[in-house]
């Protein structure tokens, strides 16, 4: 008896959670849906949900008439070499906080997260006047200083907090053998913090993909982002769904890939170790 | 146990990232506050002088002042009213037992890797648009004649379009704080007879308290300075220009480098009495 009302509990929630879960998906749904229709399936009424003709011709348009790829190049480098440039400077500075920890190392992980609050819009002057003065306006190198700057601090935390799971005795054996400090990172260190590493790099390399106030501020055309491609078509002229559709799905496919192995991740780098 | 060699090793390997964070903080902020003091206009004959205060009075007293403030705090206040509330409930939902919970949650957490200009470009044609959106095919299907959401109801979709990419964040959040909840302690007091509702509120809720505040103060970080969502909607018109949104314009559009600055000064004081909090219980957990 207590057997078959869990069972209908359980169906109840199934499917009262499947029915939210693809309410809230469904605008992504949607804009996939209707990259692949044409754009007088795309505003039909009624609309039309499934029984269209599948076309391609959409992304085939999209990239010809605007060289999508470029956009797309521009955020792979831009959001890829702030997160490298990033983990380079960061590991050390997390590595030495968390087996070398001072007095101090509480007050500066703290005061680093810190500069993480600073409102961007308090700054976008003197950056912007900087940028012109260095001729980095509308330059992908700017921009990857910029994102890396500001995710450094995201990238610091995340990385401590793997460092510190590794325990000391490991470390205190490598030394008692006779490991200088060099042999220690490199042997002992290193293939233990290859996975912290890798789900750091995961994370920041999305919030650096998504990043959308200094992307649409410090570019025009050369170094424009997929942000910045997008939001070129909330101009009038660029009122077409399907292709809009098209452009919006290329533009988040690889980081709701991406997303999807990085939940864990996520609570651990966006709440700083306050939720476990 | 650290030896004097390890320490200045230790100093040495933290020396770039502190010294780049510095700068990075120290260098714009100190422009911020200096750009604040002064007359300056770029395009419009440049330095024209030290101001003392002016900037800071006439920010605050000129006419958008004060539906910069309203726009901001309706959009933080909503935005954090509807994804809290949802944010639990759904939870809730999530931690109870069902076949596939792994895709529901894919499907729930989906938005958040969404770019900001895509949602606010989806929901703004796709969904609001008053002719061709699913909003207005809706709204004919019941009769209804559409509206054009982001003109006649700026607000509420504005809080709509965030809240939607912000309940993701908050929903996991809870949802791990939820499962870190003894189990034991609820089928107790099920077998004691405490109804579901008395349940919630004396034991899942207090259990909750501590993610609660944490989504809060870090959704309300993000959420002072959100900009490419007003930014492709609505450009800020309609009464959704933010504090954010208005410095935005008054420094780089109209180019008052001055005023602009001075609002950047509220704009960084307000994001810090914010920071102070979270900073703390952020501390308290470093310690632990």
């Amino acid at each position: 008896m207590a057997r078959a009302v869990t069972t209908q509990r359980k169906t109840f929630n199934t499917a009262l959670a499947w029915i939210v879960g693809l309410l809230i998906f469904f605008p992504i749904l949607w804009t996939i849906l209707t990259s692949f229709k044409t754009e007088a399936q795309a505003i039909a009424s009624p609309p039309i949900f499934l029984n269209f003709d599948w076309t391609l011709e959409n992304y085939a348009i999209v990239q010809e008439r605007s060289d999508y790829m470029r956009f797309l190049w521009n955020s792979v480098i831009i959001a890829g070499g702030s997160t490298i440039l990033g983990v380079i400077i960061a590991v050390p500075a997390a590595w030495a906080m968390a087996f070398v920890p001072s007095k101090r190392t509480k007050d500066i992980l703290l005061w680093m997260l810190s500069t993480k609050m600073l409102p961007a819009v308090g700054v976008l002057y003197p950056i912007y006047l900087l940028f012109i003065r260095l001729g980095l306006l509308d330059s992908r190198a700017g921009l990857v200083v910029v994102l890396m700057l500001i995710n450094l601090p995201i990238i610091v935390w995340m990385l401590y907090t793997y460092f510190r799971e590794i325990p000391g005795e490991i470390l205190e054996a490598a030394r008692m053998d006779g490991a200088t400090l060099k042999e220690e990172i490199l042997y002992v260190l290193t293939p233990m913090a290859i996975p912290g590493i890798a789900s750091t790099v995961l994370l920041n390399f999305i919030l650096a993909w998504n990043e959308a106030f200094w992307t649409l501020n410090l570019t025009a055309v050369n170094a424009a982002p997929l942000t910045a491609f997008i939001a070129s078509y909330s101009s009038p002229e660029g009122l077409f769904f399907a292709k809009l559709s098209a452009a919006s799905t290329m533009a988040i496919a690889p980081i709701l890939i991406l997303g999807w192995f990085s939940q864990k991740q996520l609570v651990r780098g966006l709440t700083f170790g306050a939720v476990k | 146990m650290a030896t004097q060699h390890s320490r200045s090793v230790a100093r040495l390997m933290m020396a770039p990232a502190v010294v780049l964070l510095l700068g990075w903080m120290l260098v714009p902020l100190t422009m911020t506050l200096y750009f604040s003091f002064k007359k300056y206009l770029p395009l419009r004959g440049g330095d024209l002088g030290w101001v003392g205060f002016d900037n800071y009075v006439r920010f605050v007293s000129s006419s958008s002042f004060w539906p910069a403030v309203q726009a901001t705090l309706v959009i933080v206040g909503g935005v954090l009213a509807i994804t809290v509330v949802l944010g639990i409930l759904l939870a809730m939902l999530l931690d109870q037992p069902m076949w596939g919970q792994g895709v529901v949650r894919i499907l729930v957490i989906a938005p958040f890797f969404v770019m900001p200009t895509v949602s606010a470009l989806v929901w703004k044609n796709m969904f609001m648009d008053p002719v061709n959106g699913l909003f207005a095919h809706l709204w004919r299907f019941f009769g209804a004649e559409p509206i054009s959401w982001l003109s006649e109801a700026s607000m509420p979709s504005i809080v709509m379009i965030v809240s939607w990419q912000w309940l993701p964040f908050a929903t996991l959040i809870l949802l791990t704080a939820i499962q870190s909840l003894d189990s034991e302690q609820l089928e107790a007091a099920e077998m004691d007879g405490a109804p579901p509702l008395k349940r919630f509120y004396h034991i899942i809720l207090p259990h909750l308290g501590r993610a609660i505040t944490i989504v809060i103060l870090i959704q309300t970080i993000f959420l002072l300075s959100i900009f490419a969502e007003i930014f492709v909607t609505t450009g800020g018109a309609f009464g959704t220009r933010t504090l954010t949104y208005l410095i935005f314009q008054r420094v780089l559009e109209s180019q008052n480098v001055g005023l602009g600055s001075a609002g950047g000064v509220y704009a960084i004081i307000l994001a810090n009495i914010v920071a102070i909090f979270l900073m703390r219980i952020v501390g308290k957990n470093l310690d632990a």
